[in-house]
């Protein structure tokens, strides 16, 4: 199947030891499994907060038996406090946003694939590798270690905003040793993404095999690639904010408290701060953030909606340039979160427009991909579901964008659950279905076995359908002006909504089981399921050309040679419909 | 399988858009002078995205439905028109909405932040802290005393640090929890946080906007409905977050000048 | 275990890795200055600032670490004598030292005059820019060592590593110097 003259060539043999193999790897494909194990697990945390939060908003003043023993303080007899919701909420953010959204998609399948797919042995710095997962995992260990502290986790959302979360504990519970801790998590994630982000370029500009020209990348490479050059940038200031941050709560700096403030009686002690600098160092990150966490999604589901179709996309090259222009665009719309925060009011003009622009290019690859099926042979298994699935839920999530876009809806949407409902649909699910879909579909290659293709499709009808009743309601509740981050409705007008809440928390508590489906599929399938073949999907690029699992050093020593593009589906190849991306059959002729 | 999924698109547009079109949960009257123009913006805007919500998951309904894969061994085929004709239609689409909610979005972000409060307009001082908002008026000497942060003593209601006995202008200042305003009369707020970020919001004016501690931020607007109206805290401010409320009153002139009257005694 | 980067030659036909890698991080390390130069900017709108007067030393230290930088490109030129390159590498590890050294000395100048972190934004910004500036120095000295030791065989060595080096080293040289320009101009 590859050159059979190019030299075999071993770079190193694989360790024996345990610790070496498993814990302290330097190999790719053992580091993007960690990130995975990682964010699987802080998923299932998250999604657990998220039922103790919908529960106490329906259900305020009940007892959830055993809370008591996570939170003495925060739930005396089980029953929630105020503070304690805001705990959860900031702990859920947090948890999902960075060690789920960041670490799957972008660290856990881009680790293991990147360098297969390029058709490189490894990663081009398989100790900075190392190194950036190890420094990940202390950062969730040190957010994780706020639970337990006497005073729990910080109030103040994942957003973090000044003075709040600056002034330390007489704002709050949890704003003393709590913050630090979250602070100081969230600064080592950013190192470890900027070492990771670092890897993922050189890797990717450095290390392609002979005949892997750029243009021969698949889509999900180019995508990884977008994002690490995306997150380079972005974490690169989160990491400044939370110095300056860490400074003003422990070093009696003033970066972003001002003078005069009384709080819990006490005149703080700090003047001359600015709490809209940390609003603009934090979005200037965040907003590039929500990129990070989406185009990897884009790039999977680009990839195996190929190979579910059986046919390329309309133009590949146009989901590239609009992967390259919402990059580019991303970090130029940071104050549509901050329209309302003070700034100069016209700032919020400036911002809104290209907030709008960059609708265009999400658009040009929605489009795309839905073009891209007529006249398709769609094959429906749980990873080409998940992947249709994800089309809809990101045209869902988008046209609530239109409204946040415009400033002056914003005066009457922000700040309720209309946001909450728009970000949920593009990250908490949209991206968790790219997540999804590339687990159904990399799973037999990074272990062997096949995932139960029937639990599967039971576990994405639960999920599609459940998130819908979940999320969309969210978007009435917004129009209603419901506000966010509220740990119980006691405002008259959110009387009527009640019925609504209840709702959305039995979908959610539904919808979160199901998730156990997954689970233990997952599980169960890793040690019992149907052995796999190289290629059970029939698809081109180079991670099926080699067996399932591939060996430590990816190709078993082959020196791989490519000479196809990495979409031949639709074509007469010698073995189907399809060519892979290695094989020595000459390119079909004529089109 | 695919027509399954095809069926439960129809479904769930279906199902989505019925809420919204019957305003089942909605928007509450609107009770200030520039709201109509947020309205109508978010009616725009609601047709637009609404249409395009329900068209999408429509085609990709029946698309997903028509191309499963038969199995009789064809060959996937390409859209005529290819990804040319998309990218024109996605350019001139989105194009098209983007500039028109754009351009004729801005007028109603202009009219609450660009035009000047007129100068007859009531100056009420808003002051938000953990967890409630207080507002101060000038009294008959028409000016405000200045705040002294270390005065604060909420314990003797000294919510703004007043110095009465050295600062003549905080004599007459009327203090009240309640935002009582005249009716179809200009208002000026003066927005001031005490300790953290806050967030001023009252749905029915459709006005909305952050405390920024360290800033005094304008804000104006005019109402023209007598009635009692929720204002909220939007803010992630700390624990009582959720129960930060105050009460907006909208009287009739002179029911407006009695209840001054009665708070300068 | 040694790195598994494929060779030059091999693969594709691109500049070695490890000289991608350095400019990433270059990028990087540029945004995260950046983003603290923004930070001061708009920090400089409240009015408590008060003006510092920089400590000479630090006019002595600019010249040192601009004169590591010419040690470097003379070792960078020398090698064909690893020998004679290795020599050169000591200098310039032995000016960074100095640069180092010269810093501290600067902050107990400071320190002496009753300015620590928190006594105003001027100090603040000092402390925080020059210390960060050196942290980073720290990672350039590491750099440097590591280059001398793959010196030491010609079996070991790469020419990658000594680019890569001294792409980081006058990054921190030029770094250093718009550093110093901001803190004269706006502190």
């Amino acid at each position: 199947m590859s050159d059979a003259s190019a030299p075999v060539v071993h770079q190193h043999a694989a360790p024996s030891k345990f610790i070496w193999k498993y814990v302290f790897s330097t190999d790719h494909k053992v580091i993007g499994k960690q990130y995975y194990g990682l964010a699987l697990v802080s998923v299932f945390i998250g999604m657990m907060l998220s039922w103790l939060m919908r529960f106490h908003l329906v259900w305020t003043n009940a007892a959830i038996p055993g809370l008591q023993l996570l939170s003495k303080n925060g739930a005396p007899g089980g029953v929630m406090t105020p503070e304690y919701y805001l705990s959860l909420l900031t702990m859920h953010g947090t948890l999902m946003v960075f060690f789920v959204l960041t670490n799957a998609p972008f660290a856990g399948f881009g680790n293991y694939f990147l360098p297969i797919q390029i058709g490189a042995e490894d990663m081009a710095f398989p100790r900075f590798n190392m190194m950036s997962f190890w420094v990940t995992l202390v950062g969730f260990l040190v957010l994780i270690a706020a639970f337990f502290i006497p005073d729990g986790p910080p109030i103040s959302g994942w957003t973090a905003y000044a003075p709040l979360s600056a002034v330390g504990k007489d704002a709050g519970p949890g704003l003393a040793w709590g913050q630090n801790l979250w602070a100081i998590s969230i600064g080592l994630f950013c190192v470890g993404q900027l070492l990771g982000s670092l890897n993922f370029i050189a890797t990717t500009l450095d290390l392609r095999t002979k005949g892997m020209t750029l243009s021969r990348l698949p889509i999900s490479t180019w995508a990884w690639f977008i994002t690490s050059c995306i997150g380079l940038l972005a974490f690169a200031v989160l990491l400044p904010a939370c110095v300056l941050l860490i400074l003003d709560r422990v070093a009696g700096t003033s970066f972003f408290i001002p003078a005069g403030l009384v709080i819990s009686d006490h005149l703080q002690p700090h003047s001359g701060g600015s709490p809209l600098l940390w609003q603009h160092l934090f979005w200037f990150f965040g907003h590039p953030e929500v990129y990070i966490a989406i185009v990897p999604a884009i790039g999977i589901v680009s990839h195996i909606l190929m190979a579910s179709m059986r046919k390329p996309l309309l133009s590949v090259k146009v989901v590239y340039g609009s992967m390259i222009t919402i990059g580019f665009l991303s970090y130029m719309v940071w104050g549509h979160h901050m329209f309302l925060s003070g700034m100069n009011p016209f700032s919020a003009l400036v911002f809104s427009f290209p907030t709008l622009i960059i609708t265009i290019p999400a658009t040009i690859i929605t489009m795309i991909w839905i073009g891209s099926i007529y006249g398709a042979n769609l094959r429906f298994h749980t990873p080409s579901l998940f992947s249709l699935g994800f089309i809809s839920v990101f045209v869902a999530g988008g046209v609530s964008g239109f409204f946040l876009a415009q400033p002056s809806l914003d005066i009457y949407l922000h700040g309720t659950y209309f946001v909450v409902g728009h970000f949920h649909f593009v990250m908490g699910v949209a991206a968790i279905f790219g997540i999804l879909a590339g687990s159904y579909f990399w799973f037999p290659k990074m272990t062997g076995r096949m995932m139960n293709d029937t639990w599967g499709k039971v576990h994405f009808w639960f999920t599609f359908i459940g998130v819908y009743c979940i999320f969309m309601p969210f978007h009435y509740l917004g129009f209603a002006g419901n506000v966010r981050r509220y740990s119980s409705f006691v405002d008259d007008y959110l009387q009527p909504l009640l019925p609504v809440h209840k709702f959305i928390t039995i979908a959610a508590l539904i919808t979160g089981a199901a998730q156990f489906i997954f689970l233990f599929n997952l599980i169960y399938s890793r040690f019992k399921g149907a052995p796999a073949s190289d290629n059970p999907w029939d698809a081109t690029s180079l991670e099926w050309s080699t067996t399932s699992p591939p060996p430590f050093d990816n190709f078993g020593g082959r020196h791989m040679v490519v000479r196809h593009g990495p979409n031949e589906y639709g074509v007469n190849g010698a073995h189907g419909d399809f060519i892979m991306q290695d094989s020595p059959e000459p390119e079909p002729a004529g089109d | 399988m695919g027509k399954l999924l095809a069926v439960v698109l129809v479904l769930i547009a279906i199902a989505s858009a019925v809420p919204i079109l019957m305003h089942t949960w909605w928007m509450p009257e609107d009770i200030s002078t520039h709201g109509h123009m947020i309205d109508h913006q978010m009616s725009e805007t609601m047709a637009e995205s609404g249409i395009a919500f329900v068209a999408a998951q429509l085609v990709l309904a029946t698309l997903v439905g028509m191309f499963g894969d038969k199995k009789d061994g064809r060959k996937a085929k390409h859209l005529p028109g290819g990804a040319r004709l998309v990218v024109i239609a996605a350019v001139v689409l989105v194009g098209t909405e983007v500039l028109a909610l754009g351009v004729f979005g801005k007028d109603a972000w202009a009219e609450v932040y660009f035009k000047k409060p007129p100068a007859d307009a009531l100056p009420i001082q808003v002051q938000a802290e953990q967890f409630g908002f207080y507002f101060r008026y000038a009294g008959p000497d028409g000016k405000l005393g200045p705040m002294h942060p270390d005065k604060i003593d909420e314990g003797n209601q000294n919510f703004f640090g007043l110095d009465p006995a050295n600062d003549v202008d905080s004599r007459d200042d009327i203090v009240s929890a309640s935002l009582v305003i005249p009716v179809n009369k200009p208002i000026l707020l003066m927005m001031h946080a005490k300790d953290v970020g806050h967030s001023f919001y009252v749905r029915e004016l459709r006005i909305q906007q952050d405390f920024v501690p360290g800033l005094d931020i304008p804000m104006h607007f005019t109402a023209t409905k007598v009635g009692r109206y929720e204002i909220v805290c939007t803010q992630l401010c700390g624990l009582g977050h959720f129960n930060m409320r105050a009460f907006l009153e909208v009287k009739s002139q002179d029911d407006f000048e009695q209840w001054l009257k009665q708070q300068s005694q | 275990m040694s790195s598994t980067a494929l060779q030059p030659g091999q693969g594709s036909q691109s500049p070695a890795p490890a000289l991608s890698g350095i400019w990433v991080a270059v990028a990087a390390i540029t945004m995260s200055f950046a983003a603290f130069t923004s930070s001061l900017i708009i920090r400089q709108a409240s009015d408590d600032w008060r003006h510092l007067v920089l400590p000479g030393i630090l006019y002595l230290n600019t010249v040192i670490i601009l004169a590591s930088s010419v040690t470097l490109e003379v070792a960078r030129k020398r090698i064909s004598d690893l020998a004679a390159m290795r020599s050169w590498l000591y200098f310039t590890l032995g000016l960074g030292v100095a640069f180092l050294a010269g810093q501290a000395f600067a902050w107990h100048q400071l320190r002496a005059q009753g300015l620590y972190l928190a006594s105003s934004p001027n100090s603040s910004f000092f402390y925080l820019l020059t210390a960060l500036h050196a942290l980073h120095v720290i990672g350039g000295l590491m750099g440097l060592a590591y280059t001398i030791r793959r010196a030491t065989s010609v079996a070991v060595w790469r020419v990658a590593t000594i680019e890569a080096t001294a792409v980081y080293w006058h990054f921190l040289a030029a770094l250093w110097v718009y550093l110093l320009l901001v803190l004269r101009t706006r502190l």
